[in-house]
């Protein structure tokens, strides 16, 4: 089989490269150019490119080099910061994998005769009863990937090989120093690609959209702090609100940027019954018949709860219940859906409707508002 | 058999400069500098090179600064001017970034050019006052192939700015066209080795008598005080006996590349719906640049390569990636159609053959794209 291998300059997929070899495969190698600014970790700076041809070489394969960099920024980083101008909290890395690695490259791949796409992700592709494919956790449950990959329809994933996705870290990392390859021990890329960790989300997001300072509410409208840019408040948010210290802990319940105020609550009113998903993908095209249990994953890394379909709305949208009250869930992250370690689907959390009790600020209808339109981003 | 066409990005180190400048990597190695009688010779020998290539170039010897290549020479030109002299700098947005970095960095003024990527008359005049002191117009643009009328250029610098020096990038230019000449209404000549069977690494500046600059390398003096650094005489033999070589053979090697050109165009046209020439003429016989509509240039070159044709979008950058091209861009090529520019370049090697093979897979590398692309949308 002829296999295009994302080569992003790291271990895993230096490994899954490796691997393919191994099994006899004609691979060749990739990297993609996504991000032409400031970057400090993942996979666009010029060290990765190198780290990535480095591993190339020392495996005897090719390896081209795409710029889907317009792509990248059309799909990934203008809506990201589309969404924290609207007070939603994305997540890049999945619009990445949906519009980038698994559209884009896989399309490309296609076009040039390429059987399959192989990334070094964490997730396994296994087989449902019904003989199509399903994306199934890692091995390794503190490095599986599974959750940024919710999106890959089975079609897709017949295109797809994630070879170390049946291995630990660990056993990646000793496959790769066996094999003497250059990135061995380089350390894991961390959080997201385009923002620095010297800038942050803050320089990155005040380059492009005005920030705004905010007043911190409580439920009663009452102010009880301020926060420096209401734009980078996410909801479930305990820090840098503010607050005079003392008394119970309060979370952040909404944030709505058009009347630059942030509501907080206790633990209790952050608690919720479920939560609305939009823009749903279902592996087997439909959502799971309402009161099938399921565990629904919130964050890349958060612990599954156990939940269930309550509803099905005529534009594809799905209320998910949890069995128990669980903390709201920060609108614009996605919310995937497992049955044991199978990828059912998910799909994106709305605003978790209005903020439990009164909102008696007369400007903040709480999350229930429609954002206005975000200003135009200004990222090249 | 494979088929090179990318000869605007380097071409093969022709037999003859090889066996020329060999005896000075080995036998002939000694620095021009040194006090003893192989030192001697090397002088000799880089004297010799320096005014066979001055007289190529329709310079004194005394004109010529040997340089590490095309870049460096450019960077002399412009910011040794302005190191030396301060002013404004002017240049069309279409040279190349040797130019045109070093432009924008001393806060230069940058200027539209038409269709073709000719210098735009209006927008050149509005840019030149008398504080400007280099005005730079590469004589043979390296994506597209466009000549710009230089001689007009200078008119119009000499009336509107008087004081300013005419720089001229002629690396792509040296290979079709009479340097000598074309370029004669230029005070600053940048000229490169690589771009005509010579070697990677050395090229050449041509500073009229008079012209003022300061100095990029300081140290040891070398080049009158322009270029220090112990000079590369094997380059510069290398450089000297490629540009003759060059201008001997440029009658003959220029009908018989336009005429393969010609082939390689015609065919096609009648073999690739919808393409276009980017730049229909006024270009040199070597380059060949076009735009395939429904087609992503770093899609298309990999199909190519897979068959043996090796060609160019011409504006990659070092790791390899396609970049949008500025030279497009100022030119008001659509985004869409710069998408799919592949630059074919021919060179003094190039054979009907060649030309043959790239008409049997250029299109059929097309329609597969292009198939597929109808498929996924």
């Amino acid at each position: 089989m002829n296999v295009l291998v994302a080569l992003s300059g790291g271990v895993d997929s230096s490994v899954a490269a490796a691997l393919l070899l191994d099994e006899g495969h004609d691979v060749v190698g990739v990297t993609m150019k996504l991000w032409g600014g400031d970057s400090d970790t993942g996979c666009c700076s010029a060290a990765d490119v190198d780290d990535a041809r480095a591993v190339a070489r020392r495996l005897g394969i090719d390896h081209l080099v795409f710029n889907f960099g317009d792509d990248f920024t059309r799909e990934v980083v203008d809506p990201y910061v589309d969404d924290h101008a609207a007070g939603r909290t994305p997540n890049p890395c999945i619009e990445c994998n949906r519009h980038l690695k698994f559209d884009r490259l896989v399309g490309r791949a296609d076009a040039l005769g390429f059987d399959a796409v192989a990334t070094g992700h964490h997730a396994r592709i296994v087989s449902a009863p019904d003989g199509t494919l399903r994306l199934a956790r890692g091995a390794d449950p503190a490095k599986d990937q599974s959750y940024v990959l919710y999106v890959l329809e089975p079609a897709r994933l017949a295109r797809v090989r994630f070879p170390v996705g049946a291995m630990t870290k660990a056993e990646v990392r000793a496959e790769a120093a066996r094999r003497g390859l250059p990135t061995a021990t380089k350390p894991d890329s961390q959080d997201v690609c385009f923002i620095t960790a010297t800038g942050g989300r803050e320089a990155f997001l005040g380059s492009r959209i005005p920030l705004h300072p905010g007043r911190v509410v409580d439920t009663a409208g009452r102010q009880v702090g301020t926060v420096d840019a209401v734009e980078l408040v996410t909801v479930g948010q305990r820090r840098g609100l503010g607050l005079a210290g003392g008394g119970a802990r309060r979370h952040v319940l909404a944030v709505d940027p058009t009347a630059a105020v942030v509501v907080v609550g206790g633990a209790d009113e952050l608690a919720v019954e479920g939560v609305a998903l939009e823009r749903c993908c279902w592996a087997s095209g439909h959502p799971p018949v309402p009161g099938t249990p399921v565990e629904a994953q919130c964050s890349a890394h958060g612990r599954p709860r156990p939940a269930e379909v309550a509803a099905v709305g005529e534009d594809g949208s799905v209320q998910l219940r949890w069995r128990s009250a669980q903390p709201r869930v920060a609108p614009g992250q996605s919310v995937v859906v497992y049955d044991g370690d199978v990828v059912v689907g998910g799909g994106i959390a709305r605003a978790a409707g209005a903020v439990t009790g009164a909102v008696a600020h007369p400007r903040s209808a709480g999350a229930s508002t429609p954002p206005a339109a975000p200003p135009p981003a200004s990222s090249g | 058999m494979p088929a090179y066409l990318d000869h605007a990005a380097t071409t093969p180190v022709r037999p003859e400069v090889l066996a020329a400048m060999e005896p000075f990597l080995v036998d002939r190695f000694a620095n021009p500098s040194g006090p003893h009688a192989l030192a001697r010779d090397a002088r000799r020998a880089l004297d010799e090179a320096r005014e066979e290539l001055a007289g190529t170039l329709g310079a004194h010897p005394g004109e010529v600064v040997f340089t590490s290549g095309g870049t460096e020479a450019d960077n002399l030109a412009v910011l040794g001017v302005h190191d030396r002299r301060g002013g404004a700098l002017v240049c069309p947005a279409t040279e190349h970034h040797a130019v045109l970095d070093p432009v924008r960095t001393r806060g230069g003024r940058v200027v539209a050019v038409d269709g073709r990527g000719v210098v735009d008359r209006e927008a050149l005049a509005q840019a030149l006052d008398p504080s400007v002191t280099l005005v730079s117009v590469m004589l043979v643009n390296n994506e597209t192939g466009t000549i710009q009328p230089l001689a007009e250029v200078a008119e119009l610098v000499r009336d509107r700015a008087p004081g300013a020096y005419l720089h001229t990038d002629a690396v792509q230019a040296l290979r079709w066209l009479d340097v000598a000449r074309e370029a004669s209404v230029a005070d600053l000549v940048s000229v490169s080795a690589h771009k005509l069977g010579g070697p990677k690494g050395v090229g050449a500046l041509v500073v009229r008598r008079g012209v003022e600059l300061a100095p990029r390398l300081l140290g040891g003096g070398q080049e009158r005080g322009l270029r220090a650094g112990t000079q590369n005489v094997a380059g510069a033999v290398a450089l000297a006996t490629a540009a003759r070589l060059a201008a001997a053979e440029r009658s003959r090697t220029v009908a018989r590349v336009r005429g393969l050109r010609a082939r390689l165009l015609d065919g096609l046209r009648s073999s690739v719906p919808g393409l276009v020439e980017t730049v229909p003429d006024g270009v040199v016989a070597g380059i060949c640049h076009l735009c395939v509509p429904g087609v992503e240039s770093e899609a298309l070159l990999y199909l190519l390569e897979r068959d043996g044709v090796y060609a160019s979008a011409a504006s990659s950058c070092v790791s390899g990636a396609m970049e949008p091209s500025h030279v497009l861009g100022a030119m008001g090529v659509d985004h869409d159609l710069a998408a799919g520019a592949l630059r074919l370049s021919l060179g003094a090697t190039t054979t009907d053959a060649e030309v043959d093979h790239a008409l049997t897979v250029i299109p059929a590398a097309v329609d597969r794209l292009r198939r597929h692309s109808m498929v996924s949308r």
